[in-house]
């Protein structure tokens, strides 16, 4: 059971690296590699969506290895990250449309935000059950 | 909702380890289960009372809160 579990962590942060890595390439690559190409910036788009698709089917085959005490901690987890996902996103692309805030709303932020949500709400539910 | 793990698998000599590895979860969810923090699926809750050798009513009892 273990080392099935080992595996399949190993296989998710491969692809979870993988995709960061095509992320950066995507990002820098048209301004610093290949001189805004036509072909290679939505090529390397493309490698980086495909790389995500293969992280989101990584992330469900270790779910799926996952016992019912620790699914059921991932799957609150992930309810209280989606609702607070929305809220969240919504109030403050609210306060960059309505210029409450002087800077522009990143969508970056929002993936901090529902990382650091994910994280905070696992470690709070297995301390829960402990 | 009660049950007599603990008791039943300190009384065999077995660690959290051996019997989650037995039952086929992780050492936390037996924990959990023996803290009646947590109450286990139905087939889990089964190869339990089979493992123990006991009907299921006999390894848990409901208490209606």
């Amino acid at each position: 059971m273990k080392l099935e579990r080992n595996r399949r962590v190993k296989k998710l942060a491969i692809w979870t690296w993988s995709w960061v890595a095509t992320m950066a390439i995507a990002s820098f690559g048209p301004e610093f590699i290949w001189d805004n190409h036509p072909f290679l910036t939505p090529f390397a788009i493309i490698v980086n969506f495909a790389n995500g698709i293969l992280m989101i089917l990584a992330n469900r085959d270790l779910f799926n290895h996952f016992d019912e005490l620790e699914k059921k901690i991932h799957l609150e987890s992930l309810a209280i990250t989606l609702g607070l996902a929305v809220v969240v996103g919504l109030t403050y692309s609210l306060l960059d449309t309505t210029n409450v805030i002087k800077q522009n709303a990143q969508i970056s932020m929002l993936v901090m935000f529902i990382g650091i949500t994910y994280l905070t709400s696992v470690i709070i539910n297995t301390l829960r059950y402990r | 909702m009660k049950n007599r793990i603990r008791d039943l698998r300190t009384e065999r000599g077995m660690t959290q380890e051996d019997l989650a590895e037995i039952i086929g979860v992780s050492r936390q969810t037996i924990n959990a289960i023996e803290k009646e923090k947590f109450d286990p699926s139905l087939p889990t809750a089964f190869r339990l009372a089979r493992l123990f050798e006991l009907k299921i009513e006999e390894l848990f009892s409901y208490e209606q809160g």
